[in-house]
């Protein structure tokens, strides 16, 4: 069968610092009709710039230097920018990582379906409108007659990212390139994005470039692989094979980073540090977000607090901070209630428990330096300054694992994600707390890197017996360090206890759910999963 | 019966209650506002040096008729009862009697108001669609020749101070080559047509002036829009550029062009003393100079209020459609 696109020897670059650096470096592919292709790497090697490439689109500040793009024997590579207007979406479509930003906030989503096959000069606005809704419940979208007369916003994350799968068939091209679609996804609404995926690519025979950094995620749905790093390619292969013998090294990183770690020992008999009872809390006075919450905390030990988006976790950490006062219950922190509100708490309450964010790009002022973000807890708390406060900074650096003489004195937008975030450690490390509070502390972060972090922080609280708090919604993070795992669901907590009891059957029904949905590295999870769930409807 | 209406419409739709409720919200916040004002507005007159009684009287008034005539003024009281009578006079319409002449306020602000409504009025017909378009133009073809000579352009005339180009388009249009009166006078029986005619001069005038501030924030506000992720989508989908400028970020770049129309329209109203006096034209900017000239405070004081509750008007009006603009806050912000 002939290839429906052919990448031969591409280069591409792009202009930061001054010049034009090489970016995608010599990379070929192919993809044949009802082929899915899957490129995965960390951010940094290049997959969607390569994706992108696909449709003859370079992005701002990026440019295709020489290689060649053939797409159905239309060579795209040196294509005037109407001939690429013609092909983009009509031929070849896209599928954002991000679809709540890929979506026009000013117009409603099946308006934002029909433009391009209207535009493109396919069909007219009911025709459009028709198919739109056909292709809305085959995506199992809720009242598919209905929700294309919504605006974005009105739309959750998995509905959406649907929705813009059914936006990239609008126009039946031959090819979709999906980049990253289900990153931003709770677990159980990936499950739905993914099965709108195989849909396509198997029931609709299209072909598909599959971009993203999860190497379990894209075992489900890629007939082959290709593992880029730096804008080169590491290796190539059958998804089987590659999973089963990785022949590069970083490949086998990779796989392993899902590898669960061994259990720690624990004693019960630790001093309990933090004990919540009977919180509720409310933002509107109206509406509680969060009721019952009981929870007790140990000295040097982790909980994971687990949910999805919505379900009150990161509001349980307001309420524990204090910066959002609790309407009911009480919070005793080292033997000592808490008053609920944050005005009212002493500053040595505050030091002992510390905070570290999701995002470190927000959470690190972007004009000071290393050396004046981690001093300035030390200035606050301690009231320690000059050589002794360099001398402790020092010691921060080297106990998160950066090398004070290089890194003392850059400024914190001179870091990579990872070290900003190692940065955020450093700056609560240096308050000395019984009690960090991490919220979603590696969702932002590639996956080896996020590894990276929590192996710092396992081993941080190996040494001084800190305790955490540790919110997130990637169970795969819990299963690597929690020792007590609570499951929050729609501002309650629904279940909660010791790791080993919480991952071992019987589970609550939506425990059950949520651990269900983690995809595994096993090609025929996906296809068992989407079975079973079949049957139990019948 | 109002109310009544009110509350059907309120029952009927949710997106009508919630827009309602906004408009409410603001419309007492600008009540407070206006209060505010009037009370500086009074208390700016009061520190005015001289005394109206003097003014009026002359220098060679005995102090015993100056006195007398201040009583007869009700200037003999002091300042707060005197404040109260006249907002509780401006409220029900009685803007009192013209010091200097005295005539009704009402009578030589109503027409005057009007004529500056009507200058700005039909500016803004000129000014608005051109920097909108021409904002727009600049976007699709930023960086080029095109959108350097139309940046270019509005900023040299608005560099320049309003009666210079006042001057060099009288000299042009109406000196050399005759095509528009240099002065704009016009009465109250002039039909329509020839009153858009007297005043088309200053009316270019203003337009120049105003149109940069506007076109440059089109300009931006879209170029910024420009950089989303929508519009990288809109692009991959094929849609041709022009459309992506006109359908996909024009609207959501709505909102500070909205905000900088208003502003510009409260300046057309409250800020063309200079025009006016160029062109002669009988607008309520050059009563009011004349009028602190004067010592006239009952036309001072009503005409600064009428301008602040314009002025006021304008951005709770601009508030209310940037909001609407959105499909977000439309249903959010209650």
């Amino acid at each position: 069968m002939n290839n429906l696109l052919e990448i031969k020897n591409l280069y591409i670059e792009g202009f930061y610092e001054e010049r034009w650096h090489p970016i995608v470096r010599d990379i070929s592919l192919d993809l044949k009709r009802g082929e899915v292709l899957g490129l995965i790497g960390e951010s940094g090697a290049g997959k969607s710039t390569i994706g992108l490439a696909a449709m003859g689109y370079a992005r701002q500040g990026c440019r295709l230097t020489s290689g060649s793009i053939n797409l159905e024997g239309i060579e795209l590579f040196d294509a005037t920018e109407e001939d690429l207007r013609l092909v983009r979406g009509s031929k070849i479509a896209y599928v954002a990582q991000s679809a709540a930003a890929s979506f026009n906030p000013s117009h409603r989503v099946i308006k934002q379906y029909a433009e391009a096959p209207v535009h493109h000069g396919l069909m007219n606005y009911k025709e459009a409108e028709k198919e739109g809704i056909e292709i809305y419940r085959r995506l199992f979208l809720p009242t598919p007659e209905k929700i294309g007369y919504r605006y974005p916003h009105e739309l959750s994350g998995g509905q959406l990212q649907r929705a813009m799968v059914a936006m990239a068939m609008s126009c039946k091209p031959d090819i979709i390139v999906f980049d990253e679609p289900t990153t931003a996804l709770d677990v159980t609404t990936q499950i739905e994005v993914l099965a709108a995926v195989k849909e396509i690519t198997e029931k609709m025979n299209k072909a598909a470039l599959y971009i993203t950094h999860d190497l379990a995620v894209v075992a489900q749905v890629a007939h082959r692989i290709m593992v880029l790093r730096n804008g080169r390619l590491v290796e190539e292969g059958e998804t089987r094979a590659l999973i089963k013998k990785p022949k590069e090294k970083y490949t086998r990183e990779l796989l392993n980073v899902r590898a669960l770690r061994e259990e720690k020992s624990i004693t019960d008999r630790m001093d309990v540090i933090l004990d919540i009872k009977d919180v509720a809390a409310t933002y509107t006075g109206v509406e509680t977000v969060l009721e019952d919450i009981d929870l007790i905390l140990r000295r040097g030990r982790t909980v994971a607090l687990v949910g999805e988006s919505g379900s009150g976790k990161s509001t349980l950490a307001k309420v524990i901070t204090g910066l959002l006062p609790a309407i009911h219950g009480s919070i005793t922190f080292l033997g000592k209630e808490l008053p609920s509100e944050l005005k009212k708490r002493k500053k040595e309450d505050l030091r002992k428990m510390q905070m570290i964010y999701q995002m470190p790009d927000t959470a690190l002022n972007p004009k000071q330096t290393v050396r004046k973000v981690i001093g300035r807890p030390l200035q606050f708390y301690f009231g320690i300054r000059g050589q002794k406060a360099e001398d402790r900074i020092k010691d921060l650096l080297r106990k998160i694992e950066l090398d004070p003489d290089i890194y003392i004195d850059r400024l914190t937008t001179e870091l990579s994600g990872g070290e900003k975030q190692r940065i955020c450690i450093a700056r609560a490390l240096a308050a000395e707390p019984d009690l960090i509070i991490c919220d979603e502390v590696t969702s932002a972060l590639d996956q080896l890197v996020a590894e990276g972090i929590l192996d710092l922080l396992q081993d941080l609280q190996n040494k001084t017996n800190m305790s955490y708090l540790f919110i997130t919604h990637d169970l795969a993070t819990v299963k690597a360090i929690a020792d007590k795992i609570v499951i929050m669901l729609e501002g309650k907590i629904i279940e909660q206890g010791e790791k080993k009891e919480i991952l071992a059957p019987p589970h609550h029904e939506y425990t059950d759910k949520l651990l269900a949905s983690v995809p595994e590295m096993d090609p025929d999870w996906l296809d068992n999963l989407l079975d079973e769930r079949a049957s139990t409807f019948i | 019966m109002f109310l009544w209406k009110i509350a059907i419409m309120m029952k009927r739709d949710s997106f009508m209650k919630s827009v309602l409720i906004l408009i409410l919200k603001r419309w007492g916040a600008s009540l407070i506002t206006i209060f505010i004002i009037s009370v500086i507005i009074f208390i700016g007159v009061e520190l005015l040096p001289g005394d109206v009684a003097q003014t009026v009287l002359g220098q060679s008034a005995t102090p015993e008729t100056v006195e007398a005539f201040r009583k007869e003024l009700k200037l003999d009281l002091p300042p707060h009862i005197r404040y109260g009578t006249w907002l509780n006079d401006f409220v029900h319409g009685n803007f009192g009697n013209s010091l200097a002449n005295g005539r009704p306020v009402s009578e030589l602000i109503g027409w005057r108001f009007a004529n500056t409504l009507f200058l700005a009025l039909s500016t803004a017909m000129i000014a608005i669609p051109l920097a909108v378009l021409l904002g727009m133009l600049a976007a699709f073809y930023r960086n080029t020749l095109f959108d350097k000579l139309i940046s270019g352009t509005t900023l040299s005339f608005i560099s320049f101070p309003e009666f210079f180009v006042a001057y060099i388009l009288i000299s042009l249009l109406s000196v050399k080559f005759n095509i528009f009166p240099s002065l704009a006078i016009i009465d109250k029986d002039m039909g329509f047509f020839s009153k858009i005619y007297a005043i088309l001069l200053p009316s270019l005038t203003l337009t120049c002036v105003v149109t940069a501030h506007m076109m440059r924030q089109t300009r931006a506000a879209i170029i910024n829009v420009l950089a989303s992720a929508y519009i990288e989508m809109a692009e991959i989908k094929g849609i041709k550029r022009l459309r992506i400028i006109v359908h996909h970020a024009f609207p959501n770049s709505l909102s500070p062009v909205i905000n900088v129309i208003a502003i510009n329209l409260a300046y057309l109203i409250v800020g063309v003393v200079i025009v006016e006096v160029v062109f002669v034209y009988p607008g309520l900017g050059q009563l009011l100079v004349d009028s602190v000239a004067k010592r006239d405070l009952p036309v001072v004081q009503a005409s600064g209020l009428i301008f602040s509750i314009a002025y006021i008007f304008l951005n709770l009006l601009a508030d209310i459609l940037s909001m609407l603009s959105n499909p977000k806050l439309r249903q959010t912000q209650i």
